[in-house]
């Protein structure tokens, strides 16, 4: 990994060692061919090496995710780029009644070996339709794998797994983590901070301030949301003395959550922070879950930091306001300490 | 209806061929409603009663070992006439475990070799669109067939494939089985304008024929099926037909008088009144007896899901 690559490119290398090891690999995408390479230039380069296996698209998310469906079930393994994860909302018939069900209906008599990359996330000010999270609503979708990747993982091999998955992999991407740095465990830690990483693909990440030392909470996080959080448990530290654990999940679906209950084995208190809105998100399944499977280790009720239901707006004043924020995590965390954890 | 008939009599092999087929799946269908009436199955079902000369006449065309195909809930016919296995489909739609998918999909959920179907309307054309790249790309010269229905032009899912199949030039051979009705809505109150003027807009050739004489639907998808296998490229063929069965079950809201007038027009009716009496007797007498033997099979395999 060169020092200080941006996840753009990393993503990008994922790709091209993927098109390089297999041949039976093709990306659909719209706008993803050479020069431009994708509106956020993570194909670049692809088509000139393989014009063949690169095909760029008409804006037809409806039908590309059957497309690539139709593609996977006669042997190939397609990678879809949507441009927008705002735009998954298209294709929802086909990854509902189609993507998600054609191995188990046909009761295994064909495999679907495919992936959707998608970047999700606002803060950029790209207002309402172009700034969600919407990776919850695909929780609830059986028979698809659900990947959230973030600037501390390791790309590439997120995206190779997802490649040589089987089964219908959607990769989450994060558009504010494209512009920023990839930042890799160096002697088990990252700015400081203790980092373990899970083995298998799509680990989680779990950080520590203290060497896993006595911790008020845990913190649950994925994706784009990470940074926020890792600085939001530095800050507790710096500010409060308070230390946390943070679990940064790889994978949402099926839901990761042993690194999440050995953690609140340790802690006894649980904060979910995700970037999508709070009604029936990523952090209320989390939450249901770990009360079910943790509740002698839990002294608080579960806390969820999230947006606030509603649009995203589009002034940045506005949006930083709807959007969960670092301050946002620490209230929670502080709140938790407060009420006697 | 044409007025041009080809000659019969020069192949009356094939005819009695056809209409075997034709006859085995109107009795399939026939008896499915009949076990549904007396409580013996669940669920629902979409029968092709008097469509039956597309699915034989069109599939026989078809080269089973590489074409695929992909339907929609209204599928056994294509099913029977692809892969003649009625104890698997049977099985299916009565739940055992024997069916072709385990009694995990049921009538409308189907999958053998190089044939799926699936059951939301407009769902299935961007999948076939996929099929048909993937065999193109393998250098199969492989045909895909995808039947749709009048009712399935209302997604705009079709015209996102007619799009894409002839933009990159795909094997896709796309059959509108147009039986004037969408579940209980006619025709006139859903689709706009033509219909293959829509597939023509694309570029896309077509053709449209009004029988139920299978040897014409036959010779039609024939010269469909030999340009997109010659030409790579996809072809838009509509099927002018008339549904005799219920949408599903029990829920026709038409003129009986309107579906009796058509009765004239069943296809086994105009198939097979020019199959010599004693021949058709016998062809029948065949299928009932297959017919009853793939009940029997199906009666006895074991029910889905009965052990847990």
């Amino acid at each position: 990994m060169a020092a200080g690559e941006r996840c753009a490119q990393v993503l990008n290398r994922g790709l091209t060692e993927a098109f390089e090891t297999r041949a039976d690999v093709y990306l659909l995408g719209e706008d993803v061919l050479d020069p431009y390479g994708g509106a956020f230039n993570v194909t670049r380069g692809l088509s000139e090496r393989w014009p063949d296996r690169v095909i760029t698209t008409p804006i037809s998310e409806a039908s590309l995710f059957g497309v690539a469906a139709g593609m996977a079930l006669r042997g190939y393994r397609p990678i879809l780029e949507i441009m927008f994860g705002d735009f998954v909302a298209l294709g929802f018939d086909q990854i509902v009644n189609g993507i998600s069900k054609f191995r188990e209906m046909y009761d295994d008599q064909v495999t679907l070996p495919l992936v959707v990359r998608t970047p999700m996330g606002g803060r950029r000010g790209y207002g309402p339709t172009h700034s969600q999270s919407l990776e919850k609503f695909l929780l609830g979708v059986p028979n698809i794998h659900v990947a959230a990747t973030s600037e501390c993982h390791d790309l590439v091999a997120m995206l190779l797994d997802a490649v040589d998955l089987d089964e219908p992999v959607f990769l989450i991407e994060n558009k504010v983590m494209y512009g920023r740095s990839q930042r890799r465990p160096v002697d088990g830690r990252i700015d400081g901070l203790r980092c373990v990483e899970e083995p298998g693909p799509f680990p989680a990440l779990t950080f520590s301030g203290n060497d896993f030392g006595p911790a008020a909470a845990t913190i649950v996080t994925y994706g784009g949301m990470l940074p926020l959080v890792l600085e939001a448990a530095t800050e507790l530290i710096v500010e409060e003395e308070v230390f946390c654990e943070v679990v940064a999940l790889g994978r949402l679906l099926p839901l990761q959550l042993d690194p999440v209950l050995e953690s609140v084995a340790r802690t006894g208190a649980l904060v979910t922070a995700e970037e999508g809105s709070l009604t029936g998100g990523v952090g209320a399944e989390i939450a249901a879950r770990a009360q079910e499977l943790a509740w002698a280790d839990l002294r608080r009720p579960v806390r969820r930091v999230a947006a606030a239901d509603g649009i995203i707006p589009s002034a940045p004043g506005l949006e930083s306001a709807r959007l969960p924020g670092v301050r946002d995590v620490m209230d929670a965390v502080t709140a938790l300490v407060a009420a006697g954890v | 209806m044409t007025s041009t008939a080809p000659d019969r009599t020069a192949d009356a092999t094939l005819l009695a061929g056809l209409y075997r087929r034709m006859y085995a799946i109107r009795r399939f269908e026939e008896t499915l409603l009949e076990m549904f009436s007396q409580g013996l199955l669940s669920g629902t079902t979409h029968t092709c009663i008097g469509q039956e000369a597309n699915a034989v006449g069109v599939i026989d065309n078809l080269d089973r070992a590489r074409d695929v195909i992909f339907s929609n809930h209204r599928c056994h016919g294509h099913f029977l006439a692809f892969t003649g296995d009625q104890v698997g489909l049977l099985a299916e739609v009565m739940g055992r475990e024997t069916g072709v998918c385990g009694g995990k999909g049921g009538s409308q959920h189907l999958c053998a070799p190089n044939f799926y179907t699936n059951g939301v309307q407009g769902s299935i054309l961007p999948v076939a669109t996929g099929i048909a790249m993937a065999e193109k790309l393998r250098g199969a010269r492989a045909v895909t067939t995808v039947f749709l229905g009048d009712g399935t032009l209302g997604q705009g899912t079709v015209y996102e494939c007619l799009n894409m199949a002839a933009l990159w030039s795909q094997p896709l051979l796309f059959v509108v089985e147009d039986n004037r009705y969408a579940q209980t809505t006619p025709r006139e109150l859903a689709v706009a304008g033509s219909i293959p003027a829509r597939a023509e807009a694309f570029g896309i050739a077509t053709e449209a024929l009004d029988t139920t004489d299978v040897l014409e639907v036959r010779e039609a998808a024939g010269r469909a099926v030999a340009r997109v296998r010659e030409t790579g490229g996809p072809f838009f063929l509509v099927l002018g037909t008339y549904r005799l069965s219920p949408h599903s079950k029990g829920d026709d809201v038409r003129d009986p008088a309107e579906i009796e007038a058509w009765r004239t027009l069943d296809p086994l009716r105009v198939a097979g009144s020019r199959v010599p009496e004693a021949e058709r007797a016998a062809i029948e007498a065949v299928c009932e007896d297959e017919l009853a033997a793939a009940v029997a099979a199906a009666e006895a395999a074991p029910v889905a899901g009965a052990a847990a």
